[in-house]
């Protein structure tokens, strides 16, 4: 194609850059309009992209599309039953919730003691140091719902512990400092909690935003647990995993209805059991950062579709101060297509050169904005970055209006007669 | 070298129509130095247009070295302009921020002429109109009748057929206006057919031949004996 020789031409660059080279304010005001829109695009679309990684991270350690279930009082009298009665989940309620709720992926049963009210940490002591932390009774599949990172060497609690109801135990990060000295190895210690020896088999690393657990936690084997606190079949709240497909709203919807049925709980009693929806807070946070993704696309592109607007305007006046020079040009044997292809290049170029400017300095604030927040745990912001089909794409986009907006200046330039531009005054 | 053949030409202004060329007829042979005179409004600056494809003919018949001139878009009219055609203005018309070499190059740039040959051309050309230490000035930089010379050379170096120069003393001194005529004649004189468009007789003069028009005729055409002026510099 000779459109593309052109292209590849040194001669035509020459001409670009004597032509945009000759009022160097005008163009660099132009290039600046262009500039400030990519700029804008990058700048914001990578900071909605930090803000989005950022709650990210605050859930990395938890299923995205996971609740907790307790049960309450009763607030209707149903069935025979006074108001007010006190409701307690059971071990037996998981086979039938697995079976009438068929979204849900996991579910694990969880008794704890100082977490809620009624029950107070138990003491944890070592040697001659001691301290009080709270303790959970938990099954394997409680790590497939909310990720514990443990230590090198240790382990989580699995099934042969569940099976044997062994005395062993998973302390936190606090716990090891506290009781243990610093070049110790916990595990494969023992430490007596609540006047019994656990066997210490992993610590767990503590990760911010999981709700009300810490750094000092310690899990021990469902099983052991019952045995130990005599809590039958009594379960203190479920945690509960749905597939990823799942409509996390509707499964809680469903497992409370089905908890009602089971415990003889009026349908309508809202109270009975309470519920946390990670899932749905989760779905929220993730629709408001998704929304600033797509405003933030939206400002940009706007913005970039104003400064090509400007390299287009300029590039008429451009032309209409030029018509005398196009004339001669044309004179001298410029074809029209010449004349149209000089300024079309010189609009794309324009727009071209600003966007990769703006692409850097975005770029530059992001990194700014990065190392500024990288310290900060408790702000969501992570990483801002604007993905790579984004920036080709804004790319793209400019090309393909600068080339639209070029066509207009162009069109003027080629309409102009070399008799009416060398016309003397 | 040039054939015109009953050529008229109007242009509209709103509902009448001026008549500007009412059947020119009239041949140049090739090494002619021709002065187009005649008052203003005469039509001598539409036949030059015309001449020079920068307009079309409404009737007649117009053929340039053979070649008949008629039905041209914009791309072929360009294109005949630079292969046929050499141009000089009143007003010089030199692109203000392009050096003089590279205003002389320009017309080799649409021609398709390599970087490295054009160069070697325009340089050549502007040592003939004698400003080949002047190469990296731009126009700002030069007087009016070097201005004109390297507006000379660009016209010059594409090789053209015939030379049009419209009013090409019209912006300059007597001298100059006369340096510029010896540079006109020289050239004339190793065999370029040229047409001068000029008001001026002394100008005229300087010519082998004038042809004076009058509303929109020929009503004069005729040999003269060429003053030179290179007597007069």
């Amino acid at each position: 194609m000779n459109s593309l020789k052109v292209l590849f031409d040194r001669d035509t660059w020459q001409e670009i850059f004597g032509s945009i080279s000759k009022n160097k304010t005008r163009t660099v005001i132009t290039v600046i309009g262009v500039l400030w829109g990519i700029f804008i695009y990058i700048a914001l679309s990578g900071a909605a992209k930090g803000l989005d990684n950022g709650f990210e991270r605050q859930f990395e350690n938890i299923a995205m599309n996971s609740m907790f279930i307790w049960a309450q009082r009763t607030s209707i009298p149903y069935d025979g039953f006074k108001i007010g009665r006190n409701v307690e989940l059971k071990l037996s309620d998981i086979d039938y919730l697995k079976k009438r709720v068929p979204e849900i992926q996991f579910i694990a049963p969880r008794n704890a003691r100082g977490v809620f009210g009624g029950s107070v940490s138990p003491l944890v002591v070592r040697k001659n140091k001691s301290s009080n932390y709270n303790v959970y009774g938990d099954f394997p599949e409680y790590t497939k719902i909310a990720t514990k990172k443990i230590y090198d060497g240790g382990r989580f609690i699995n099934e042969e512990d569940i099976k044997y109801k062994r005395k062993v135990c998973v302390i936190g990060e606090r716990t090891q400092t506290e009781l243990f000295e610093k070049d110790e190895n916990p595990i494969g210690q023992y430490v007596r909690i609540d006047n019994i020896y656990f066997q210490v088999i992993g610590i767990h690393k503590f990760v911010p935003g999981g709700g009300f657990e810490s750094d000092g936690d310690i899990f021990i084997p469902f099983e052991t647990y019952r045995q130990i606190y005599n809590s039958g079949d009594r379960v203190q709240w479920f945690t509960i995993a749905a597939y990823d497909d799942a409509d996390v709203v509707a499964v809680e919807k469903d497992i409370k209805a089905t908890l009602k049925r089971i415990h003889r709980v009026s349908p309508d009693d809202e109270r009975a059991f309470g519920g946390f929806n990670l899932g749905e807070i989760f779905n929220k946070i993730m629709g408001f950062s998704k929304g600033m993704t797509l405003l933030s696309l939206i400002v940009g592109i706007a913005t970039i579709i104003a400064g090509v607007i400007g390299i287009g305007n300029i590039l008429l006046i451009s032309v209409k101060e030029r018509t005398k020079e196009l004339g001669v040009r044309r004179a001298l044997g410029a074809t029209p297509a010449e004349v149209r292809n000089q300024i079309i290049i010189e609009s794309v170029f324009l727009t071209v050169i600003a966007g990769i400017l703006g692409i850097i300095l975005g770029a530059f604030v992001l990194a700014g904005i990065n190392a500024g927040t990288a310290d900060l745990t408790d702000f969501p912001y992570t990483n801002p970055t604007v993905p790579i089909p984004f920036i080709l794409g804004a790319l793209f986009i400019m090309v393909f209006l600068g080339t639209l907006i070029g066509l207009i200046p162009a069109e003027r330039a080629v309409s102009i007669k070399p008799i009416d531009a060398l016309r003397e005054e | 070298m040039i054939q015109i053949k009953n050529l008229h030409k109007s242009y509209k202004m709103g509902s009448s129509s001026l008549h500007v060329l009412k059947g020119i007829n009239f041949d140049v042979e090739e090494g002619e130095l021709v002065a187009i005179m005649g008052s203003s409004g005469s039509g001598k600056s539409t036949l030059l247009n015309i001449l020079g494809m920068l307009d079309g003919a409404d009737e007649g018949e117009y053929i340039l070295d053979q070649v008949p001139i008629k039905n041209l878009n914009e791309t072929k009219a360009a294109k005949y302009r630079n292969k046929f055609l050499g141009f000089v203005f009143q007003s010089f018309n030199l692109i203000n921020y392009k050096s003089a070499l590279e205003n002389v190059a320009l017309p080799l740039y649409y021609q398709g002429i390599p970087r490295k040959e054009r160069q070697v051309f325009a340089l050549e050309y502007l040592d003939r109109v004698g400003l080949k230490d002047w190469s990296t000035h731009l126009p700002s930089e030069l007087s009016g009748g070097q201005k004109q010379r390297v507006a000379i050379a660009r016209a010059m170096a594409s090789r053209p057929k015939v030379l049009l120069a419209d009013e090409p003393t019209g912006a300059l001194d007597t001298k100059t206006s006369y340096e510029v005529m010896d540079l006109i004649q020289k050239i004339n004189q190793e065999g370029k057919t040229i047409l001068v468009v000029t008001h001026e007789p002394d100008i005229a003069h300087m010519c082998k031949r004038i042809v004076l028009l009058k509303d929109g005729v020929i009503i004069e055409d005729k040999k003269v004996d060429q003053v030179l002026a290179s007597a007069h510099v």
